[in-house]
């Protein structure tokens, strides 16, 4: 089973992210549960959403406290939770960002990297910062858990229509395309 | 979550509240009477949607609140009319007078109670207080694990209400939040069989507004003299045979979906690793999942321990229970609320009174309050505690699983 927890900012879509990667993984024959966390969720406070998949049928019901992956939508949300808390080893990583990845403190947990300007590619695309479906290609470019077809037909399947249908199938696309990939030497484990 | 629901041939991934919605289409329903409240305000959302778009040819009427949500239903209800409504909290605590007629009108409705914690302590978030404080009005009450069951347990419910040797009003119980929220697969059952399965409603045989059956409904009963004392006891007592009836209906109802769609759901109590086992837990709704994991965790350590879990809570499947938990040499019994009356949970209680004639000891845990969560971890502390009580067998105090949390 991997376990994944996505944070981002209220309004950016955290939990129709969720929703499409599920709509995606359920797709490709896997069983998948997603639960966003509750709260007062407004507009630019931090939320978080939850999602599990596995071959095998998923019988919990809970929130996540020890993830495999990280899907962090939003560039600063970092700076008001802790989102590397109770990370496993080895855990990925796929951050919104126009830093490079010196530039970045992480986890010493953090095996893998996948850095993606979301933001720039979201301003250019819907003239504001929505990176949700941005960052579901920019997961999918860095664990493979997900395929970019599966992805792309949650999409098209989606209550998106016309217009912003394509720029979300275009948001897909470049996020999978724009995202660097960084492997870790874990200074844990040297 | 609009943005994922349209439906593939045969699954759908979709919420918990979605897939309530989808039931209620499914079961072809004639009215339906909404007042949005969080966590239930997607669930009449979606209803809204499937009504605007033809899928559902229902009426729908949009009212001022929950007290009349339930009056235009008992009106629709008495006109022959299959009915819905979905509320919670606050929302069926304004419903209660009506809801509390329903079940003694013997009228068949389903409604859906997206589990919430009651006020006060200010809350909007999960728990069973709510539908736990309407637990002796009358209706059934039924509560699911996970998405399928809500879709498969709302159909059904319509079934077992309009029973005629039942009768009675069905609540079928999700928990607010971790499956109202939740998404995932849920298969979709084939219309044409589902209005097979459901059959011909026939909701107004015994009490109707039909102006070619005019009748008093509901007229003055009961006082100490004339023939009022022995006609209020002749209702009474039909109702609660209604309720004793229920049980075997809804035995009957599974075992005939499981027939026909080939997913069974045990109808009353289910029995996980409860084989050689010597401690069990005794769960409701969704908590039951990560309690599984918790019970299979444990017997990879070699513990023996298995798991009741309560699907129909009222009326209440005291034998059942009776005989999962006979073997065993202790029981924790895990409630996501509380009974003010006796400081432990309420399932706990039903428990205790179904556990009678044995001398099994028993502890109550509370766990999950609204909002909380209810890991594998914390059902791993109530295995342990369930361990150190069969040893002791000495009474324990109610152990509040988030209290440290």
């Amino acid at each position: 089973m991997i376990e994944l927890r996505i944070h981002g900012r209220g309004g950016q879509g955290a939990v129709l992210a969720g929703n499409i990667l599920a709509s995606a993984l359920a797709h490709e024959g896997k069983h998948v549960v997603a639960i966003p966390s509750f709260g007062f969720e407004r507009r630019g406070a931090p939320v978080a959403s939850f999602l599990r998949f596995d071959e095998k049928e998923i019988r919990q019901f809970t929130n996540i406290y020890a993830p495999d992956c990280l899907l962090c939508i939003d560039p600063t949300v970092g700076r008001a939770v802790n989102i590397f808390d109770g990370i496993k080893d080895d855990a990925i990583w796929v951050q919104t960002t126009a830093k490079s990845l010196p530039e970045l403190q992480f986890s010493e947990k953090i095996a893998t990297v996948g850095l993606c300007d979301a933001v720039a590619i979201a301003r250019d695309i819907y003239g504001r910062s929505i990176t949700n479906t941005i960052m579901l290609g920019a997961l999918a470019r860095t664990t493979g858990y997900v395929s970019l077809a599966a992805l792309r037909a949650a999409i098209e399947e989606s209550a998106f229509r016309d217009a912003g249908l394509k720029q979300n199938l275009d948001a897909l696309e470049r996020g999978y395309q724009e995202t660097v990939v960084h492997n870790i030497e874990r200074r844990a484990a040297a | 979550m609009n943005a994922v629901l349209q439906p593939k041939p045969n699954y759908i991934v979709c919420d918990g509240n979605e897939a309530a919605a989808w039931a209620v289409s499914l079961a072809q329903v004639d009215m339906v009477a909404v007042y949005p409240i969080t966590p239930q305000s997607s669930l009449v959302e979606y209803l809204a949607k499937f009504i605007a778009d033809g899928r559902l040819g229902a009426e729908i009427v949009d009212v001022e609140g929950e007290h009349s949500v339930l009056s235009v239903l008992q009106g629709a209800t008495l006109a022959g009319a299959r009915t819905y409504t979905a509320s919670c909290g606050p929302g069926l605590a304004f419903m209660f007078e009506p809801y509390m007629r329903t079940p003694g009108m013997r009228l068949p409705m389903v409604m859906t109670i997206v589990t919430r914690d009651t006020l006060t302590p200010q809350s909007v978030w999960g728990g069973h207080q709510d539908a736990m404080s309407v637990r002796e009005v009358g209706w059934i009450q039924i509560y699911c694990e996970n998405l399928q069951e809500i879709l498969d347990t709302t159909i059904m419910a319509y079934r077992i209400a309009e029973h005629h040797d039942v009768m009675l009003p069905v609540n079928v119980c999700h928990d607010g939040n971790y499956l109202s929220f939740a998404t995932g697969r849920v298969e979709l059952p084939d219309a044409a069989e589902v209005a097979a399965f459901l059959g011909q409603r026939d909701v107004n045989w015994h009490v109707a507004l039909d102006p070619d059956r005019p009748m008093a409904v509901d007229p003055l009963t009961g006082g100490a003299g004339g023939p009022g004392p022995a006609l209020f006891v002749r209702y009474r007592k039909g109702q609660c045979q209604g309720m004793q009836n229920s049980l075997a209906v809804i035995e009957e109802v599974h075992a005939d979906w499981a027939r026909r769609f080939g997913r069974h759901h045990a109808p009353l109590v289910e029995a996980y690793r409860m084989d050689d086992a010597e401690l069990a837990l005794v769960t409701l709704g969704s908590m039951t999942g990560a309690a599984k994991d918790a019970v299979d965790e444990a017997r990879a350590r070699g513990q023996k321990v298995g798991l009741a879990k309560v699907k129909t809570y009222r009326p209440f499947p005291a034998k059942k229970l009776a005989e999962i938990l006979a073997p065993v040499k202790a029981v924790a019994v895990v409630d996501r609320s509380v009974s003010f009356g006796w400081n432990c949970g309420p399932l706990y209680q039903d428990t205790l009174a179904a556990l009678q004639a044995s001398n099994i000891p028993a502890m109550s845990c509370i766990g999950g309050l609204a909002g909380a969560d209810i890991t594998i971890t914390h059902f791993a502390r109530v295995i342990e505690a369930c361990a150190e009580l069969a040893e002791k067998r000495s009474p324990v105090d109610t152990l509040w699983l988030n209290e440290h949390d």
